[in-house]
């Protein structure tokens, strides 16, 4: 009976209601998350997967040798190689495509890649114009690398303690 | 203001002939009360999604003009460019007419608001029939939207609206008897007139459970959040207009928000004494106060759409049925008591 009376009390004077709209006048005049986002970013990890990259070694050769297994890893199927063997009996690709189409950016790629070139850089913001831009070849993979370098090499060495 | 009135007479007269004279001037009284109508409605939409964006931590819209305050005129300029797609196997007819019902009304109700004592487009005696017959007209235009529509889920949504509309109008007009009992007028000018004297004159005290009966069922008639089942986005897309576009889809949110910006401003006439100044011997009555009050009103619409979870229906027909009629039934025969014998400072 008495429980019966304060239900109907508590129905009636709103007083559950009151406490939501309690809550929501306090989160009125919270400090709001929102990131403007062109002009804020948040934090990027070093270990970001955006868009990939073939790096160099320091005295400008290239660092792939074709072993293709970043190929056979590759879960979307999205990378395709082919090699030859160079004057110097060093094998090189002479065609390293990444559909970026296909790729889910999982990471693989860079995980089984005995000699650190194909990486996933930090970039996040690209788009395509046309049909066909979205198969990287090894020419642009190669000129983000050069062109993101010390960048590249920043995220790896100050995740390496983690690895 | 008279000598003002009569030299527009005068200039008119030049242009107009004098039988058509009546009608021009009804025809500029209304723009004059629509045009600021219309903005104050843009504006609403603009302080709606900042509100309640403010209340979900984040900052809303922000990025159109200074602080995001050319978003309103944004909107409407992409909504009057966007075609309208009349689906094939709709009833094109209806389907046209059905936001032109919903959106007349809504604003052919405003014509009996007093703004001060004077200040009124009409000054008729059945005033408050009057709003209750067009705001209940408004309805059929949902009905028709939906039905109209050829679609299940605008079906879905009118019949839900047409079901709480019925529902709700009865304890609305419940609570409106008591405001009508205790004012003596259906004319909105003298209800607010009985209310002169201060804060303690008000008619929200004698009759608190008729306000909060009214509010509720003002909030339910506006198919506004928690009452929103009419629209539904989570349960049936967007309930009775789901097929529109364009502009048709924008006649009815111009319905929809006037609809709510009359509600507030009812709520403030009938039981805050609208441009009555709470308290008379230190500050004037004056129109800011009425606009006050209703923004107080405008804002808890949107309080509640930030706070409240959306009913479930049959929960919406119970509250209706089972707790806002008798309640209001119970006060009104309280209320005839109280007016029978002539008790306190509201009932003499």
């Amino acid at each position: 009976m008495l429980a019966k009376i304060q239900y109907y009390l508590k129905s009636f004077l709103f007083l559950e209601l009151l406490k939501g709209m309690g809550v929501t006048g306090r989160y009125f005049f919270r400090k709001k998350f929102t990131v403007q986002y062109p002009e804020e970013k948040t934090p990027i990890s070093p270990r970001f997967r955006g868009l990939h990259a073939l790096r160099r070694y320091a005295n400008g050769e290239e660092r792939c040798i074709a072993c293709k297994l970043c190929e056979a890893v590759c879960p979307a199927l999205a990378i395709t190689i082919e090699s030859e063997q160079r004057a110097d009996g060093t094998r090189r690709t002479t065609r390293y495509d990444i559909d970026l189409f296909k790729c889910i950016y999982c990471g693989f790629c860079e995980e089984a890649c005995p000699v650190d070139s194909i990486v996933e850089t930090n970039i996040f913001e690209y788009h395509f114009e046309n049909r066909g831009e979205n198969i990287m070849t090894k020419e642009k993979l190669l000129e983000i690398g050069d062109r993101y370098e010390a960048q590249l090499a920043a995220d790896r060495s100050e995740d390496a303690p983690y690895r | 203001m008279t000598e003002t009135l009569s030299s527009i007479d005068a200039w008119l007269s030049q242009f107009v002939h004098e039988y058509l004279l009546f009608t021009v001037y009804s025809g500029l009284k209304a723009l004059l009360i629509l045009m600021p109508l219309f903005i104050v409605v843009a504006y609403y939409t603009l302080a709606e999604r900042k509100v309640i964006g403010y209340m979900q931590i984040r900052k809303g819209p922000n990025r159109v003009g200074p602080k995001g305050l050319f978003q309103p005129f944004a909107d409407m300029f992409k909504l009057m460019f966007k075609e309208i797609i009349i689906p094939t196997n709709s009833n094109k007819y209806l389907f046209i007419i059905a936001p032109v019902i919903t959106f007349a009304p809504a604003m052919a109700a405003w014509a009996v608001i007093p703004f001060n004592d004077t200040l009124v487009f009409s000054n008729i005696n059945a005033g408050l029939l009057y709003i209750l017959a067009m705001t209940s007209i408004g309805v059929y235009g949902v009905i028709i939207a939906g039905w109209a529509s050829n679609s299940k889920y605008a079906l879905l949504g009118a019949m839900r609206s047409a079901a709480q509309i019925v529902a709700y109008e009865i304890a609305m007009g419940f609570a409106l008897v008591g405001v009508l009992m205790v004012g003596g007028s259906l004319n909105l000018g003298e209800i607010v007139n009985r209310q002169a004297g201060g804060i303690g004159h008000w008619f929200f005290i004698p009759l608190l459970p008729l306000f909060f009966v009214y509010l509720i069922s003002g909030v339910a008639e506006t198919n506004r959040a928690p009452f929103d089942v009419a629209e539904g986005e989570s349960e049936i897309v967007a309930g009775f207009h789901v097929e529109y576009s364009g502009m048709t889809f924008a006649v009815f949110f111009l319905a929809e928000y006037a609809n709510m910006i009359l509600i507030a401003m009812l709520c403030s006439l009938l039981f805050f004494g609208g441009w009555l100044s709470p308290v008379p011997d230190l500050l004037g009555d004056s129109i800011g106060w009425l606009f006050g009050k209703t923004a107080v009103f405008m804002l808890l619409f949107l309080w509640f759409r930030a706070t409240f979870p959306r009913y479930r229906y049959d929960q919406i027909m119970r509250l209706g049925w089972k707790v806002l009629l008798p309640v209001t039934i119970f006060w009104l025969a309280v209320e005839g008591v109280a007016v029978y014998f002539k008790i306190g400072p509201w009932f003499v």
